[in-house]
């Protein structure tokens, strides 16, 4: 019997591929690429010296600093307890560990208004606690550590998740192998258990660092408007629209939509990197 | 009779014990430092929200949550978070089965550029849309010649919502068709069926609560967004304001009732949202919980 019968390559497209391809291409362009062409468009009309000055107007450039430093806070204290919360849940048993476990996801099922309207009710002027920190000079509300405070809230869930599902399924012979050969524990955590989680820990900490970067609804609750004070740069852009000020936002929008960028291509990149890694063990 | 332990065992013995208690030690140590961090992020302003529910109690809460306005409010959420579920979750599920299953060029950029909205503040994204919408925009100014208003109007705050929420059903669902289902398509294709009723009959099922998952996240976005939806709306009392605006508003105008009292509504909804997320995480066979 000649083979006369030709089956499909699996490669091949079925029909309605091509429409499907379409309605994405479509769907992508007109939400995602169209507008981003348009503000870039935007910011590069008045030309590059232009909106140089836009970035670099002392309360703007005071805003990208704060912004970048609160940031920057993110990244240290998320590494540290994002990591250690992650250890916690997944090695060790301890009461109510179930609640804490679901209670971590908290922070993205919130809206954000609300978590800056719960951080005024108990660091505002209005509570007890606020009074109490006042009178010792620390303010919280409208100034950087409710910023931090705001921040650290709404991204503590990044870091945690990210490292949760590397370290369960973590093979525990290597640390015990380390443990017998008397390795203290930090050196196993150091030379064994941090090189498995590092693509991860990096992944939740770029995560968190680029969501700090661009939060607003928290942050104009606990932080006001206040230039040179609290005001980050979301905040200053927010304002300059609602001045009707479209040049002077386009500026420090570039700095928040590059850095966005460039936090996403890193993020591809780790994931190759761990893939590789992944491939290679 | 038993054998005398040679010392040289014993001395290793205890030291061992040594070690194991003072990990013991440190084990609590580490989860003592982790439950207090936690207490005092998370839980401390959770206890916070709801002692004041208390001390306002529940008629001054009710009567502001009662008026028009905050109705209204509310309603525009439902509204946007509906459109904005049911656009992603369809084309969502398009660009995944795309992404899965077609091979083209630049498909790579393409599942980046998806993943965008992830990144973009939200005050970006709404500005962005300020730009394109805007009397002097591309779009813009076609809609101003026909009359259509979509900035500072209810289409603008739904688009902004939409573009917020476009990674969540697609990049949820994307790894799981990467997986698997491609062979069963394919045999159900040579049983003899339509892709429609492939798609039903074998993906559907291997995808739903991946699906779910997707939609959960999208739906406690989309209801709490509110840089975007702020920039675009112009947050017009009764007209163009959601609940988080309204919250803001509220809070703006020292009305710390009326802003509490929606804070506190979304606060309750957003552990409803929880029980989901976790729900559906554990369903679609997650690592974890």
């Amino acid at each position: 019997m000649s083979s006369k019968i030709r089956y499909k390559s699996p490669r091949a497209l079925k029909p309605g591929d091509i429409t499907l391809r379409s309605i994405s291409f479509v769907y992508i362009g007109f939400l995602i690429i169209l507008p981003i062409i348009a503000v870039i468009s935007g910011m590069f009309k008045g030309g590059l010296a232009n909106l140089w000055k836009q970035i670099t107007l002392p309360q703007a450039l005071f805003s990208l600093k704060l912004t970048f430093i609160c940031a920057l806070a993110i990244v240290v204290i998320n590494v540290i307890t994002g990591t250690a919360t992650a250890w916690v849940l997944v090695r060790y048993k301890f009461p109510l560990k179930n609640l804490i476990n679901a209670l971590v996801d908290i922070p993205f099922a919130i809206p954000t208004v609300v978590t800056g309207i719960m951080l005024v009710l108990l660091y505002g002027p209005r509570s007890s606690i606020g009074t109490f920190l006042n009178k010792q000079g620390i303010e919280v509300i409208y100034a950087k550590p409710g910023i931090i405070l705001a921040l650290a809230f709404v991204t503590f869930p990044f870091v945690v998740r990210a490292v949760q599902p590397v370290l369960m399924e973590m093979d525990k012979d290597m640390e015990e192998a380390a443990r017998t050969l008397g390795a203290s524990r930090f050196t196993i955590f150091r030379r064994v258990v941090l090189p498995t989680l590092l693509p991860a820990i990096l992944t939740g900490t770029a995560l968190s660092f680029s969501r700090a970067l661009g939060e607003f609804g928290s942050v104009v609750i606990v932080a006001g408007n206040i230039p040179f004070k609290s005001q980050v740069s979301s905040v200053y852009i927010y304002g300059e629209i609602e001045s009707a000020n479209t040049q002077g936002a386009l500026g420090t929008a570039m700095v928040l939509l590059v850095s966005s960028l460039l936090i996403l291509i890193v993020l591809n990149v780790i994931q190759r990197w761990s893939n590789k890694y992944e491939a290679h063990s | 009779m038993k054998p005398t332990p040679d010392p040289v065992d014993i001395e290793v013995i205890t030291l061992w014990d040594k070690r194991v208690r003072r990990e013991k030690l440190g084990k609590w140590i580490i989860i003592g430092l982790v439950f207090l961090w936690f207490a005092f992020l998370v839980l401390f302003p959770l206890y916070g929200i709801f002692r004041e529910a208390g001390e306002e109690g529940l008629k001054t809460i009710f009567s502001s949550l009662k008026t028009a306005d905050s109705i209204h409010a509310f309603y525009l959420t439902f509204i946007t978070t509906l459109v904005a579920v049911i656009l992603n979750t369809v084309f969502g599920v398009i660009m995944a089965i795309v992404f899965a299953r077609q091979k083209f060029k630049g498909k790579l950029l393409l599942e980046s550029i998806v993943d965008m909205p992830f990144a973009i503040s939200p005050i970006v994204a709404g500005f962005m849309f300020v730009v394109l919408f805007g009397p002097e925009g591309w779009i813009g100014s076609w809609f101003e010649s026909m009359n259509i208003k979509i900035l500072y109007a209810i289409p603008g705050m739904m688009i902004a919502t939409v573009f917020i929420t476009i990674p969540f059903v697609a990049r949820e669902i994307l790894p799981i068709l990467r997986e698997f289902g491609r062979e069963e398509e394919e045999a159900a294709a040579t049983l003899g069926a339509s892709r429609w009723q492939a798609f039903w009959r074998v993906t559907l099922p291997s995808i739903k609560w991946g699906l779910a998952y997707g939609v959960t996240l999208t739906i406690a976005r989309s209801i709490g967004e509110f840089g975007a939806v702020l920039v675009v709306s112009g947050s017009i009392i009764n007209m163009t304001q959601t609940a988080t605006l309204r919250i803001h508003d509220q809070f703006m105008n020292f009305n710390y009732p009326g802003a509490f009292s929606a804070a506190l509504v979304l606060a309750v909804f957003s552990f409803v949202i929880l029980l989901f997320i976790q729900y559906a995480y554990k369903k679609k066979g997650g690592p974890l919980l």
